[in-house]
């Protein structure tokens, strides 16, 4: 049972590579034919890989160019340049990471020298000495593409997609990126050399499609697993009846991709021990309603009954006043109409006291400051900052529902101001 | 109910150490436990865990580490103040000394990055390693790429690693704007008050009886928990209410149920006035006898102003909550009959005192004083200064720039409570001079 977690957690949290990956067929064919293009016929292309989070567009550049690779020639000729917006924040930075990579005359162990335009020059020189048929084709890869778009007067992206227009050092640029809209981002002047070649990676699967993707994930390869009798038998368990199936109808319809699936898959996974080894349906059950529990109420769970008190006299102002910000001094004042009315000796706490409950509803980020930059400033006379409260009303009566031990006078009054 | 930790890759003699230090959160770190995985194992990149302060998920966390003898490291962000530090932190932990000092000057994620990269083949890890980041809010406010970058480690530095997110705030406060890798969500939740009576009794003093002890507890539980559940404070009013309960009830020896009802009355006044003072921290632990011994009132009471200093404060709180239109009203002799229009009736829904003060000019101020003081003031330089000497006091607060030296603004920052009680030293009825209360 041990080797079931050391496969599956390598397939579902390290993201092996699949043989290939399922409905992306015709993408791969048109990156595989491209990218061969550039490594083996010397063309220089660029293109760009969109698609929401999750879609799998690292896992297919990946499974694209592990394939190429596999040729002997392309592997000892191709030279790649991985970059990510994410950290190479700055062209410097992505120039120097450049130089590294390539393993350019002016890097010494690990430093670059030379400032950035003398680094810039001797690249492109570099790259725009060389010619089709006696240079090494050059891939360089740049995740998080729409990242590169934000940096000063888009240097790189203009030089990169500059030489790989003019005919000399073949070099392909991929780019990938999650925002659909990545070519406004893009100056004229980039947008031109850019070849506008896209790839699009929508998730398309129908839900039939999407259930035989989650067992295929959960599935044991029965000629390399070492004991055959467990394999069987957990394959056997993987049937979809009809709880299995309503849980994940309804994962579907809230996201096709298929990182929220591997989450999923996971923390059933976890559930996986010695004592129990077989998935069942409760397991997933389970882990369903743990990932979707609404994390606000669980918060709410843990406010002591001034808090929660106070959440309730916000919401009642929030009902009267039509959502107008509010500052503590008026939650106070419903409080004790409240109190009033209950003649309830039992919660009649101090102003000062109840300052430290709304400031520990602040710092929860329940309530929020209207102007926050005028909050830090005024440090006197806090109870008059006006705030907003971040709750809705169905997430304040769902939380009074779990609420361990709620005095009903309480449920009362949230249920109606005047109660 | 004490449920037991199992793993299969772990000792479990230790596992049993591990959960006798964590009284009630076994199933919590079962959790954990089982989404570690064994050491050889790859876990999810990210794990999120959030909860109150105080719900133990730091404790946790670190004894799990520690106690289990896994690579990790733990930062505070709240310690961090540049992201520089961070990483000289991780890589000091996870890699030995000498690796942190290949970090650059003012080093950048993608120096981090490398480096680590680099590292990370040298020392070849057949345990999962962890980075556990405690107070994870603040990461939003350093640089915007922290956070995106730290969530998928595993996948950028091309290694067996788990970076843990310790925080308060829920996980749809933190996600960017074009998403990132969702973490692994785990909630910690609060200590139910069963839970905290068990956990308080386990700090045993010594010259109590453990009944009487938690006799005590739950006492001061049933006075404290409708307002806080927190662990920590919960802790501090023990340590400090301990030193004020009478001696006579602590050295019975011979306890029955009549006595549990008498120590209810001794402490029950000392611990309402603890609501006032200690549980607030306006007092600090070392002061808190001589508070106790005192009247109990707290600071703020104890401000002595000189006499024109008191009518200038009754003027300035006048001129913050009265509107201007009303003053011919309040301080004139002969003044007309003020007419409420429409517009008026229908927006006096909201008193003055719920919305704060407003801002006043210094001659409305004069104009205000010279018909509230009693006798005949002649305007020096020293009714002046005293204005100045209340905005030092932050009894009024002054707005505007400085540079305004011939308009300036100000606001009164004091509470009704306060000028009640100085105005009645004065022997001014403040109350009939107040819009609000007309």
């Amino acid at each position: 049972h041990l080797q079931v977690q050391t496969l599956l957690r390598e397939r579902l949290c390290h993201q092996q590579l699949p043989q290939r990956p399922e409905g992306v067929d015709s993408q791969h064919k048109h990156l595989m034919e491209l990218l061969k293009r550039t490594a083996v016929h010397g063309e220089s292309n660029s293109v760009l890989i969109i698609g929401p989070r999750g879609t799998g567009k690292t896992q297919l550049l990946r499974c694209v160019l592990a394939e190429l690779l596999a040729e002997e020639d392309v592997d000892k000729t191709l030279l790649q340049v991985h970059l990510n917006g994410l950290l190479q924040t700055d062209d410097r930075i992505a120039l120097k990471e450049i130089t590294r990579q390539l393993s350019l005359e002016n890097v010494v162990g690990d430093q670059v020298f030379g400032s950035f335009a003398e680094n810039l020059a001797f690249l492109l020189e570099a790259l725009k000495k060389g010619d089709r048929s006696s240079s090494r084709p050059v891939l360089f890869i740049l995740d998080e593409f729409d990242l590169f778009a934000h940096h000063k007067n888009q240097t790189l992206l203009y030089n990169l997609l500059d030489v790989s227009q003019s005919a000399q050092t073949p070099v392909a640029v991929v780019g990938l990126t999650c925002r659909l809209d990545v070519l406004e981002l893009l100056e004229k002047r980039v947008k031109s050399r850019f070849s506008h070649r896209q790839i699009h990676l929508l998730p398309s699967l129908s839900f039939s499609q999407y259930l035989q993707a989650v067992q295929a994930q959960l599935h044991l390869p029965d000629t390399t697993f070492p004991d055959t009798t467990f394999c069987y038998d957990w394959n056997a368990s993987l049937k979809v009846d009809k709880s299995v199936e309503a849980v994940l109808l309804r994962h579907f319809n809230s996201t096709k991709d298929f990182r929220s699936l591997h989450r999923l898959l996971m923390a059933i996974l976890c559930r996986v021990s010695v004592n129990n080894p077989t998935i069942k349906p409760a397991d997933l059950l389970d882990a369903s309603r743990l990932l979707s529990a609404d994390a606000m109420t669980n918060v709410l769970h843990g406010l002591s009954i001034l808090e929660l008190c106070l959440v309730i006299a916000m919401k009642h102002l929030n009902d009267i006043y039509d959502g107008e910000p509010f500052n503590l001094q008026m939650v106070y004042n419903e409080f004790k109409r409240f109190l009033q009315r209950k003649s309830n000796s039992l919660y009649n706490f101090e102003l000062p006291v109840v300052m430290k409950a709304f400031e520990h509803l602040q710092q929860l980020e329940v309530v929020r400051p209207v102007d926050a930059a005028a909050a830090v400033a005024a440090r006197a006379q806090r109870e008059y900052q006006l705030v907003r409260l971040m709750l809705d009303h169905s997430q304040i009566m769902e939380a009074l529902q779990k609420y361990p031990q709620c005095p009903t006078d309480v449920k009362q009054w949230a249920a109606s101001a005047f109660g | 109910m004490t449920a037991s930790l199992q793993h299969p890759g772990y000792d479990p003699e230790r596992l049993l150490c591990v959960a006798e230090k964590m009284p009630c959160r076994v199933s919590q770190a079962g959790t954990l436990l089982s989404l570690m995985g064994e050491p050889a194992q790859y876990s999810y990149p990210s794990i999120f865990l959030y909860g109150h302060r105080s719900t133990g998920k730091s404790h946790v966390i670190n004894t799990l580490l520690m106690d289990l003898e896994l690579p990790h490291a733990t930062v505070s962000c709240v310690e961090c103040v540049s992201v520089g530090l961070m990483f000289e932190r991780v890589l000091l932990a996870l890699f030995g000394p000498d690796t942190s000092t290949l970090l650059p000057r003012s080093p950048s994620l993608s120096d981090f990055v490398r480096i680590y990269r680099q590292q990370a083949p040298l020392s070849p890890a057949n345990q999962t390693r962890y980075i556990v980041i405690e107070k994870a809010e603040l990461l939003r406010d350093m640089d915007s790429n922290l956070l995106p970058v730290l969530v998928r480690l595993q996948e950028l530095v091309d290694d067996n690693v788990t970076v843990i997110l310790l925080s308060e705030i829920v996980w749809d406060r933190f996600r960017p704007n074009t998403g990132c890798f969702e973490p692994l969500i785990l909630y910690f939740p609060d200590y139910s008050k069963g839970d905290l009576q068990q956990i308080l009794s386990q700090d045993i003093h010594p010259s109590y009886s453990p009944e009487l002890y938690s006799a005590f507890i739950n006492i001061l539980l049933g006075v404290f928990y409708s307002v806080c559940r927190d662990l920590r404070e919960l802790r501090h009013l023990v340590r400090t209410q301990h030193a004020q309960t009478p001696a006579g009830s602590g050295s019975d020896t011979n306890l029955k149920e009549s006595d549990t009802h008498k120590l209810w009355r001794n402490i029950e006044p000392h611990l309402k006035k603890a609501m006032q003072t200690v549980y607030l921290r306006d007092v600090s632990s070392e002061c808190s006898d001589v508070v106790f011994l005192s009247s109990g009132l707290s600071a703020h009471a104890h401000v002595e102003l000189p006499y024109y200093s008191k009518f200038l404060l009754i003027a300035a709180y006048l001129a913050s909550y009265n509107p201007a239109r009303t003053d011919r009203r309040f301080f004139l002799k002969h003044h007309g009959k003020i007419k409420k229009t429409n517009f008026l009736k229908k927006h006096e829904k909201t008193s003055n005192h719920l919305l704060g003060p407003k801002p006043f000019p210094l001659d409305r101020l004069l104009a205000i004083f010279y018909s509230v003081v009693d006798s005949r003031v002649a305007p020096s330089a020293s009714v002046f200064s005293q204005i100045s000497s209340l905005v030092t006091l932050q009894l009024l607060t002054q707005l505007g720039h400085d540079d305004q030296l011939d308009a300036p603004k100000y606001k009164c920052a004091v509470a009704l409570d306060f000028i009640r009680a100085i105005s009645r030293t004065v022997n001014f009825d403040i109350v009939k001079y107040l819009y609000d209360f007309l």
